[in-house]
């Protein structure tokens, strides 16, 4: 078939000696996961140049953030690190109780902390069984699905939703975790610690899958530093920084835990200390259900936390303090705060400023991969095509916090 | 204390400075803001390595309208500062800090994206979220969340190639 006629004097003009081609990968592409587009400059399958098109699932969320009241924006907070949303919830509930300067109680913090590690351990199951899904290894990726299901139930059991929960509010959690959680979690860890058993020796020493992630997508420590990327992705480079031991929020400095590190930066490294990340949340998850308190989730502040429904519906204190609450938000004096807290990609931090009234006047995210994004176009000059599915997939770019 | 040790040593291009919510801030002139944070980045008492963030917040009842924050972190030291930098929104441009952290590349690109704040000296400035035929700085005030765009018309990728940039 001819191909258009306009097109005549571009394809003519173009010189056979110039090897360069430019082609663009994505934004819908059966083997990235997310929409992103990879404008690549070619020299038969060598990259010779990348410019990372994002923003294909820009949403709007900060201006959206600024039309409603401070509990609504947390629906929206699910929806930026879907893959671990208790995550996202805990770090804007921590930045809006920062300005009010409360304290959330004992028991909230610590359940805040176990959602946070399971979210954790979904995010990284989720990104280490895709990407070695990716590379061939079928099986692997199965296998870390079946855990994370296991994971999801437990989510549900505790927030009614796998996903978008929408658990967290400032000065506490919207439910408390439920009777049988102890045993459900020691059941999953039973199947996770059999996922994680196998997967490591199908993958660990794996000729095809070493020669597919090492020494591929390197970035070198000061890069890294450079770049801004923090979590696995610069843990992988070998820099030990963690949100969770350099400026401990919840209850953290209280647990006995590792922060893996790798030596390359290459994407071996990143797969190998998620990899272990998991095992070091699982730890955690122990050491924080033996040593759970008992008592209240939310502080006790009518100004901040929603009235139980039988006193809403039997008193008129109780109606009107819901009303309130409701209709005009919790008044957040006037200030800003930034607060971060590691979420599975790096350090989330939330940006909050606040006028006064009930509603935020601005919210922004410090969205960790979009970070690691900036840093992708490097890392994968001079490898080829398939290593853009590796090392693309070894930086967990999830598109609802890139893009926001 | 941190905020101590920063006014003694820059003092004189600090405008103000303050503390709250167990958090520190300087506020810094346009003009003098680069080379205050190359220092920061640089020196080793601060040694801010890492820009955790860079956006901006629209305050149009205020004059300057805009003020550009900068969050830093730094990753041996373990301490945190906020430097804000106040922009007129009539002339709303500021120094880009590719040249201190390589973060402040795809941040700077977002906030003007975002807001219409120009970073000169940046080598790429071009939206990264929208799409390149949006009209209008969405974060700003003035911007109503619910203002609809203009249809693109189509463009032929073969005749009309988008040159890719770098």
């Amino acid at each position: 078939m001819p191909l258009p006629a306009r097109w005549k004097d571009k394809l003519e003009a173009s010189d056979p000696a110039d090897e360069i081609m430019e082609i663009q990968m994505g934004p819908s592409h059966p083997a990235s996961h997310g929409t992103i587009k990879f404008n690549l400059k070619l020299d038969g399958e060598r990259i010779v140049d990348c410019d990372v098109e994002v923003g294909y699932l820009h949403r709007g969320f900060e201006k959206m953030c600024e039309q409603g009241t401070w509990t609504q924006a947390f629906p929206y907070t699910d929806r930026l690190n879907y893959a671990s949303p208790c995550i996202n919830n805990v770090a804007f509930a921590l930045a809006v109780e920062n300005l009010l300067d409360i304290q959330v109680p004992e028991r909230g913090n610590y359940v805040r902390t176990i959602m946070s590690e399971v979210s954790r351990i979904t995010d990284h199951l989720t990104c280490l069984g895709m990407a070695a899904g990716e590379v061939g290894a079928q099986t692997v990726m199965f296998y870390m699905l079946e855990a994370r299901e296991l994971l999801y139930d437990l989510i549900e059991a505790v927030t009614g939703a796998r996903v978008t929960v929408t658990w967290c509010r400032v000065g506490g959690v919207a439910h408390d975790l439920p009777a049988d959680f102890a045993e459900r979690l020691r059941a999953a860890f039973k199947c996770l610690d059999a996922v994680l058993s196998d997967c490591d020796k199908l993958l660990s020493r794996n000729r095809v899958f070493i020669d597919r992630m090492s020494g591929i997508g390197i970035i070198p420590r000061a890069d890294a530093i450079s770049y801004g990327l923090t979590g696995p992705l610069l843990r992988a480079s070998g820099v030990s920084y963690d949100v969770r031991k350099a400026h401990p929020y919840l209850v953290y400095d209280r647990f006995d835990f590792e922060v893996p590190l790798g030596e390359r930066g290459d994407n071996y490294d990143r797969f190998n200390v998620r990899f272990r990340e998991i095992a070091q949340s699982r730890r955690i998850l122990e050491q924080a259900m033996a040593s759970l308190p008992q008592g209240p989730v939310s502080i006790d502040d009518p100004k901040v936390v929603m009235p139980p429904k039988e006193r809403v519906y039997n008193s008129i204190e109780g109606l009107m303090n819901h009303f309130k609450l409701v209709m005009e938000g919790i008044k957040v004096p006037a200030g800003e705060t930034y607060t971060a807290v590691e979420g599975a990609n790096g350090e989330l931090g939330f940006y909050v400023v606040s006028d006064g009234s009930g509603r935020p006047y601005r919210v922004r995210v410090r969205p960790p991969c979009f970070f690691g994004m900036g840093a992708l176009g490097q890392m994968l000059i001079g490898h080829m095509i398939p290593d853009i599915i590796t090392t693309f997939g070894m930086i967990n770019m999830i598109g609802g916090e890139c893009d926001r | 204390m941190l905020i101590e040790r920063i006014n003694q040593r820059f003092g004189a291009v600090i405008t103000s400075s303050g503390a709250a919510h167990g958090q520190d801030f300087i506020v810094v002139a346009r003009d003098a803001a680069l080379e205050l944070l190359r220092a920061l980045a640089a020196e080793p008492e601060f040694e801010f390595n890492s820009l955790s963030d860079l956006t901006a917040v629209d305050w149009p009842e205020r004059k300057p309208r805009f003020e550009v924050v900068y969050n830093l972190n730094s990753l041996t030291r373990n301490h945190r500062i906020r430097v804000k930098l106040p922009i007129p929104g009539d002339d709303a441009w500021a120094h880009s800090a590719v040249s201190v952290w390589k973060a402040a590349d795809w941040l700077e690109r977002e906030c003007f994206d975002m807001f219409g704040i120009e970073f000169r000296g940046h080598p790429d400035l071009r939206r990264i979220l929208l799409y390149d035929a949006f009209e209008g700085h969405p974060l700003r005030k003035d911007y109503p969340y619910q203002k609809r765009q203009p249809i693109v018309p189509e463009i032929d990728p073969i005749v009309n190639p988008r040159p890719m940039s770098r």
